[in-house]
């Protein structure tokens, strides 16, 4: 997706109401680095050129922001990103098993692409989901928790099949056994 | 605390179905609290409101403990031009994984808590800030507000009323310093998270300069079970100096991790043994920390007696934080945790005090020296030298947040550190 990137009538409908939420425009930086990001898979140098110029705020700031914030992805990425918490409670837990699992299982480093550029790797801090250590988020998105060598085999070849995971609920324990 | 926590019925996570729908909510005594306020209007003028949540104590859920109506009555007299409130879901301190648990089992509660908050601070523009990580919540809490929206909860004349009131959500992008509220606030207005400096604080000059009130999501669930059965009923649950149901995330080493709600001031070793069924592989514990990664880390055996509110661990050595609760079997390597947690806080550093970023990057890079084994003893003296500048010398928390951890576990676990710091003992790889 390197050819030139624009938005179209219905992205610039889509950021004009994004827009409308705050009394001014900078604060939909955030919001249209999103947009734009979900539209284009990252936020590259070009994308950030494009979304200083819908704006009309400085390319520098629009560059600021996107290297602030770690989920912007400054340059084009896997199609699948799978983000592995090795922080705190997940550390503890075998994140880092599971991340040297991944490592291994597709033959690249935390914070490389496959050479396919299906799937990125990357070990990042905590993700809130503590109690479900270790666990991932697939590009973004989906949490997948309870990590085991078999739940990753399964996801991986989920993914490659361009099945994306369903979004998994954790009940609270104390309804689980209680009297309801 | 005795044992009536096993018959306690959870007040902000009910064990009711589909409870995020509004329906269901409404069916269950939902969004009563604010008609009883919007229809009484005399009784429940906007200063009573304040008065009421004020008498109830609810202490910020966010880590601060600080009482929530007290905050609120900072707000200065309106003068016709915009003021917010700004709703802090950015939870990001590890071991935190609460306030998902509202936005997917329970969102009408915190909207409504967020309606009367807007009522009695007399604001008509509400933000609910939300971690870009947890996208799918926010989605659910998004629908959420759509429903509200559709029956008259939120937007134009609420409820027929003449207040009016806007919820608008807006997704951070994996900053943790975002949930510090001044960060929170300049990354709203599209801006790198950098805390600003304080004061002025935010309800004099918040948002885009306009007085700004931030509030903990769990916090502002509270407010709807204060003003539904009133203050003096709020304070009879948990301690007195610490009321109102908190929500305990417990993780690390428990047979049955997850999020569970009880009053204030319960037994720690209550919730580690009886309500998330003990240390795992029948191991012995080893430490606790109590509220997520910047509180100290306690000993097992600091922890007799001591129970889950801002008193009772500030004596024990430590902090409430979060109530992020991580349980640490007598396996864990001390060192390799801290080294872990102080690279998330040089990680996660703004970068804009001198003290903090060089600081947080140096407890890292000597933690690291230690844990592979090329450490010596003088480096423990060097970390606690560098806590020593860190601590106070900022314009935010971040500093201190990094350097207790480090104080703390070197203090505490003194024999774990100097042990690898002792080349004859621990072989050099």
């Amino acid at each position: 997706m390197s050819d030139t990137n624009t938005f179209d009538a219905t992205d610039l409908a889509e950021i004009e109401r994004l827009t409308a939420k705050y009394p001014e425009k900078q604060a939909a930086v955030l919001p249209v680095l999103w947009y734009a990001q979900d539209k284009f898979g990252h936020t590259d140098p070009s994308v950030q050129k494009l979304v200083a110029d819908t704006l009309n705020i400085p390319e520098a700031h629009i560059y600021g922001v996107v290297t602030f914030y770690t989920q912007f992805y400054e340059k084009p990425m896997g199609r699948h990103v799978l983000d592995v918490c090795t922080c705190l409670s997940c550390q503890v837990c075998g994140g880092y098993d599971i991340l040297q699992y991944l490592e291994e299982k597709l033959e690249i480093k935390a914070g490389e692409t496959t050479p396919d550029g299906e799937f990125s790797i990357q070990s990042v801090e905590c993700l809130g989901a503590c109690g479900y250590a270790p666990m991932l988020q697939v590009t973004n998105d989906k949490f997948v928790n309870h990590l085991t060598h078999k739940k990753i085999d399964k996801l991986i070849e989920a993914l490659k099949a361009g099945k994306k995971p369903e979004f998994e609920s954790n009940r609270m324990p104390q309804h689980e056994n209680g009297s309801e | 605390m005795t044992n009536d926590w096993k018959s306690y019925n959870p007040l902000l996570l009910p064990a009711i179905k589909d409870l995020h729908e509004i329906t269901v909510y409404e069916k269950n005594n939902g969004y009563q609290a604010l008609r009883k306020i919007l229809k009484d209007q005399e009784t429940w003028s906007p200063n009573n409101v304040i008065g009421e949540v004020k008498a109830a104590n609810i202490r910020g859920r966010g880590g601060a403990g600080f009482n929530a109506g007290l905050k609120w009555s900072f707000m200065p007299e309106p003068d016709g031009k915009p003021r917010y409130l700004a709703c802090n879901g950015d939870e990001s301190e590890p071991g935190t994984f609460k306030d998902r648990k509202i936005f997917e089992f329970n969102p009408h509660l915190f909207i409504e808590g967020s309606i009367i908050a807007a009522y009695a601070m007399q604001i008509n523009v509400i933000y609910v800030y939300i971690r870009g990580e947890y996208r799918p919540f926010l989605k659910k809490l998004q629908k959420a507000i759509d429903q509200a929206y559709e029956n008259g909860y939120l937007g134009k004349k609420v409820l027929g009323t003449d207040f009016s009131v806007e919820m608008y959500t807006h997704m951070g992008a994996g900053a943790y310093i975002c949930g510090e509220e001044s960060s929170l606030m300049e990354s709203l207005e599209g801006k790198r998270g950098y805390p600003r400096v304080k004061p002025p604080f935010p309800a004099q000059r918040g948002l885009w300069g306009r007085p700004t009130t931030i509030n903990n999501i769990e916090t502002l669930a509270n407010v709807p079970l204060v003003m539904n059965n009133g203050a003096d009923w709020y304070l009879e649950i948990g301690p007195d100096t610490h009321p109102g149901p908190v929500l305990y995330g417990i993780s690390g080493h428990v047979n049955r991790p997850g999020v569970y709600e009880y009053p204030a001031g319960m037994d720690i070793m209550t919730l580690i043994n009886d309500v998330a069924g003990g240390v795992r592989g029948g191991k012995k514990l080893k430490a606790l920390i109590p509220g997520g990664s910047s509180t100290p880390p306690l000993r097992a055996d600091m922890l007799e007696g001591v129970s889950m509110d801002s008193d009772s661990l500030r004596e024990a050595g430590s902090m409430m934080g979060t109530a992020g609760m991580v349980v640490l079997d007598e396996d864990t390597d001390m060192v390799d945790l801290i080294w872990r947690i102080s690279h998330f806080y040089s990680h996660e550093s703004c970068g804009q005090c001198t003290p903090c970023r060089d600081g947080t990057g140096w407890l890292e890079k000597t933690l690291r020296k230690i844990k592979d084994g090329n450490g010596e003893l003088r480096d423990l003296d060097l970390l606690l030298a560098i806590c020593h500048r860190m601590e106070g010398r900022t314009i935010c928390a971040l500093a201190d947040a990094a350097a207790w951890p480090v104080r703390y576990s070197i203090d505490r676990f003194r024999d774990e550190f100097e042990k690898k710091c002792r080349k004859t003992v621990y072989a050099v790889a």
